[in-house]
C-alpha cells in the first residue's frame, strides 16, 4: 500500500509539472503582456512615476527574461530577482490587475471553490447511488424509463442555462436568495454561524445544477454495472439459498458495482470543476471562477496561472484519492496486479 | 442478437429412448444450425447497418439529425428574414401565434397583427395581439433579399409574412430581430462546429491513438501518460484561456476556426484511448494471424483487417463526442469568449438571454435552448445506437 501510494505521487508531481508548463504556455500564447500595455498606455498618458513603478515590477518578476527562464522563477526552481521564490516555495505571484499580491485577492475563493465543489461531488453520490439501485432492480418499468429519460436531459441541458432557470424560480417558489455564496451584508465579515447558514441556502442551486449532469452519467454507468452484476450466477444463489431480497443485493453485486463506481470519480471531477467554474460565472458565485475570466481576459498573467494551477491541483489531488479508495476497496488493485 | 432456434423438441412424456427426425437432412439451410446463413455471407458493414436499423430511437435520432443538416444548404430560403435585419417598431416582440381558424372559419396559416404600446410609467412595452384582422402567410414567395451563402443574390422564401406585416413565430430580440430566422442561421454554425472539432480530434486520436498501439513501449507509455494528463486537466477552463488567447483583431470567421481548433485539441483523448486499445486487442485475433501467415503485408492487414474492424466503434465514439462540442461552443459563446456577433450561433443567441430580466420578462428568448437539447439528445442516442451496433458478432 505504501509502495502504490509513493508511486502515485511521483506520479502526481510529474503531471503537475507538465500542467505548470501547458498552463504557462497557454497564459503567454496572447501578443503583449499587463505590464507592457499598461506601460504605454501610462507613457501616452505621460504619468512617468507610475512607468517607473511597472517598470520596477517588470524587473521583479523577471518579465525581461527569456520565456522559459520566467517559467522556471514562477515555478520557483530557478532563483528569480527576489531569489527562490515561485510556486514551490509558497509565493503565488502579484495580481497586476489588482495591484495586491494573488494570495491576498484570491483569498476566501479558494476554499469557497473547494466547499462548491465537494458538495456537488456529494451530491452526485448520494443522489445517484439509490436511483442507480432502483433503476437497476426495477428494469423496465415505468420509473426505469422515467429516470432514464431525466438523465438523459440531464446530460444534453447546458448548465448555465439551467442555473439561469433555477436561480429565478428558486427564488420565486421558496424565496431562496440569487447570486452569491452568502448574503450581501456578510461579505467581508468574519464567519460566523450566521454566515454559514447563509452559505448553507445559497449553496443549494449551485450545487444542484453543477451536480445534474455528473449525476446523469453516474446513474447510467451504476445502472449497467448493477445490471451486469445481479445477471451473475453469485446472485442467482444468493436468492436461491434464501437470502432476503435486500440484503441478496446490498450485500454483494452492489458492493462489486461500487468499484467501477468509484473508479468513475476520475471522470467525474474534472467535468464538475469544469462545471463549478462555469456555473460561478451565471450565478456570480464568489469562487475562483469569475476571478479567472477577468485575470484571462486583463492578461493578469500570475493571477490566471494560478487559478489555473490551482484547479488543475484540485482534480489531482481528487484523482489521487479515488484511486486509494479505490485501492482500499480493492484487493486485487492493491496488490498490484496492474 | 440472433433468435436461437429450439434445438430439441419438448416432449414431456412418452419419449422414445433415441429421437431421429423423419425430415430430409438439409446441410445447406444454415438456421437449422443455430446460426443465421444471411449472417455468414453479409459483410460486417451490413450486419452493422442491420443491427442499427432494429434501435429503433436511434434510427428516430438518425433522422432528426439529418432534417437538422440538411436545413444548413437552404438556411436562406427557409428562415422568413435575414438574420441581421432589425424592426424598430417591434422590440422585445413576444412569438406571434400561427392560428388556422379565424372565428370557426378555417383560413390556412396566418397571423395576428401586433400593435405596440409602451407604457411610459413602467417603461415596458406591451404588444397587443389584433383579433379582428387575420393576415395569411404566404408560401414560396419573393420577401427579402438576401446573399446565398454570402454571395449569390437571391429572394426566394419558404414562408414570407404577410404583405405589409410582420412575422415573429419565436418573437424577436432587443434590436428587434426575428428570433425563428436567427435560430435557423444560428443552425448552420452550431452544427458545422461540432462536426469540425470531432473532425479534427479524429485525426489528432487517430495519430496518437496509432502510434502507442503500433509502436508500443516507450512511444506507448508516453502516449499514455500524455492521454491521463489532458484528461485530468478540466476542460473548461483551459477552453476559456486558449479562446483568451486568440487575438480580438481576428475577423469573426477567424475567431469561428480558431474556436473549432480549440474544441478539437481537447478532446482527443477519449478517441486515443480508444484507437490504442482497439489495436492492440485486433492485434492479437486470430484472424490477423491468420492473415500474416498466409503472407498479407503490414499495408494489407492494417488496410483490410484493423481499421474496418475499429472504426465503426470510433465512429460511434466520435458521434458521442459532438454533443460535448455543441455544448462547449454554446457555453463560450454564453461567456463572451466564443464566437462573436456578426456570426449567430446557438450559444451567442443564448448569450443575450443571460439575465433575469430574459427570464422573468422575455422567456422566449430562452427558446435558442430547445435546438440545442434536440441535437444533443439525439446526437446520445444515435451514439448509443451505434455503439450497440458497432459490435455485430455480439
Amino acid at each position: 500500500m505504501i509502495g502504490l501510494v509513493a508511486r502515485r505521487l511521483v506520479t502526481m508531481a510529474a503531471s503537475l509539472l507538465v500542467i505548470s508548463a501547458l498552463v504557462f504556455l497557454v497564459i503567454k500564447l496572447p501578443p503583449g503582456d499587463f505590464l507592457t500595455n499598461r506601460i504605454s498606455e501610462l507613457r501616452s498618458m505621460g504619468e512617468a512615476a507610475s512607468v517607473a513603478k511597472a517598470e520596477l515590477l517588470i524587473r521583479q518578476y523577471g518579465l525581461d527574461r527569456p520565456v522559459i527562464e520566467q517559467y522556471l522563477i514562477w515555478v520557483g526552481l530557478m532563483p528569480g530577482p527576489a531569489g527562490f521564490s515561485g510556486l514551490l516555495q509558497g509565493d503565488w505571484g502579484w495580481s497586476f490587475e489588482y495591484d495586491r499580491p494573488v494570495a491576498e485577492v484570491v483569498g476566501d475563493a479558494l476554499w469557497l471553490t473547494l466547499v462548491v465543489n465537494l458538495a456537488a461531488l456529494v451530491f452526485v453520490h448520494v443522489v445517484a447511488i439509490p436511483i442507480a439501485l432502483y433503476s437497476a432492480t426495477h428494469r423496465g418499468t415505468f420509473g426505469d424509463a422515467l429516470v432514464t429519460l431525466l438523465g438523459y436531459v440531464g446530460l444534453a441541458v447546458p448548465g448555465f442555462l439551467l442555473a439561469l432557470i433555477l436561480l429565478f424560480y428558486a427564488n420565486r417558489w421558496f424565496g431562496l436568495s440569487i447570486g452569491g455564496l452568502y448574503d450581501a451584508d456578510f461579505a467581508g465579515q468574519p464567519w460566523t454561524l450566521d454566515k454559514v447558514h447563509s452559505l448553507l441556502g445559497h449553496l443549494v442551486v449551485p450545487t444542484l445544477v453543477i451536480g445534474l449532469g455528473g449525476t446523469a452519467a453516474m446513474i447510467r454507468r451504476m445502472r449497467a454495472n448493477l445490471l451486469d452484476e445481479l445477471a451473475k450466477p453469485y446472485t442467482v444463489t444468493a436468492r436461491a439459498k434464501g437470502l432476503p431480497p435486500t440484503r441478496a443485493l446490498l450485500k454483494y453485486p452492489f458492493r462489486m458495482s461500487l468499484n467501477p463506481f468509484f473508479a468513475d470519480i476520475g471522470n467525474l471531477l474534472p467535468h464538475l470543476v469544469s462545471g463549478s467554474v462555469l456555473v460561478s460565472l451565471v450565478l456570480s458565485l464568489p469562487t475562483v471562477g469569475p476571478l479567472l475570466l477577468e485575470a484571462l481576459k486583463t492578461q493578469d498573467q500570475f493571477m490566471a496561472g494560478f487559478i489555473l494551477m490551482f484547479v488543475a491541483v484540485l482534480t489531482i489531488v481528487g484523482l489521487l484519492i479515488s484511486d486509494l479508495m479505490l485501492a482500499w476497496l480493492d484487493p486485487r488493485i492493491r496488490m498490484g496486479a496492474r | 442478437m440472433q433468435e436461437t432456434p429450439k434445438q430439441e423438441t419438448p416432449v414431456q412424456d412418452a419419449r422414445p429412448r433415441h429421437f431421429v427426425d423423419t425430415a430430409p437432412f438439409d446441410p445447406t439451410a444454415g438456421a437449422a444450425h443455430g446460426h443465421d446463413a444471411a449472417a455468414d455471407t453479409a459483410s460486417a458493414w451490413r450486419l452493422i447497418g442491420r443491427k442499427f436499423l432494429r434501435h429503433r430511437l436511434a434510427v428516430a435520432s438518425a433522422i432528426v439529425l439529418a432534417l437538422l443538416y440538411a436545413t444548413i444548404p437552404a438556411v436562406e430560403f427557409l428562415a422568413p428574414y435575414e438574420q441581421n435585419k432589425r424592426h424598430g417598431d417591434a422590440l422585445y416582440a413576444p412569438p406571434q401565434g400561427l392560428h388556422l381558424f379565424h372565428e370557426g372559419r378555417f383560413l390556412g396559416p396566418f397571423v395576428y397583427p401586433y400593435r405596440a404600446h409602451f407604457d411610459i410609467e413602467s417603461f415596458q412595452r406591451s404588444y397587443i395581439l389584433d383579433k379582428s384582422r387575420p393576415e395569411p402567410l404566404r408560401f414560396l414567395c419573393r420577401g427579402e433579399p438576401y446573399r446565398y451563402f454570402g454571395l449569390i443574390p437571391g429572394d426566394l422564401h419558404l414562408i414570407c409574412p404577410p404583405e405589409g406585416g410582420t412575422l415573429f413565430l419565436l418573437g424577436t430580440d432587443k434590436l428587434g430581430r426575428d428570433l425563428l430566422s436567427r435560430i435557423i442561421y444560428g443552425a448552420r454554425i452550431s452544427l458545422v462546429i461540432g462536426l469540425a472539432g470531432v473532425a479534427i480530434s479524429f485525426v489528432l486520436g487517430l495519430f496518437f491513438g496509432g502510434i502507442a498501439g503500433y509502436f508500443g513501449g516507450l512511444t506507448d507509455a508516453a502516449v499514455q501518460r500524455l492521454i491521463e494528463i489532458v484528461r485530468s486537466v478540466p476542460e473548461l477552463p483551459l477552453w476559456l484561456a486558449l479562446s483568451a488567447a486568440l487575438p480580438p483583431n481576428w475577423s469573426p470567421l477567424a475567431i469561428f476556426f480558431g474556436i473549432t481548433l480549440i474544441l478539437g485539441l481537447l478532446d482527443w483523448p477519449g478517441l486515443a484511448r480508444a484507437v490504442r486499445s482497439k489495436l492492440l486487442a485486433l492485434r492479437e485475433e486470430d484472424f490477423v494471424a491468420a492473415a500474416e501467415l498466409m503472407g498479407a503485408s503490414p499495408r494489407h492487414v492494417i488496410l483490410r483487417h484493423l481499421i474496418p474492424n475499429f472504426m465503426s466503434h470510433l465512429i460511434a465514439s466520435a458521434t458521442l463526442a459532438i454533443p460535448t462540442m455543441i455544448l462547449g461552443e454554446t457555453a463560450l459563446s454564453f461567456l463572451g469568449l466564443g464566437l462573436r456577433p456578426p456570426v449567430t450561433s446557438w450559444g451567442v443567441l443564448l448569450n443575450e438571454a443571460q439575465n433575469l430580466a430574459a427570464v422573468q420578462l422575455y422567456p422566449w428568448l430562452l427558446l435558442p435552448t430547445v435546438p440545442v437539447l434536440v441535437t444533443v439528445l439525439a446526437y446520445n442516442f444515435l451514439g448509443d445506437g451505434l455503439r450497440d451496433a458497432a459490435d455485430p458478432y455480439h
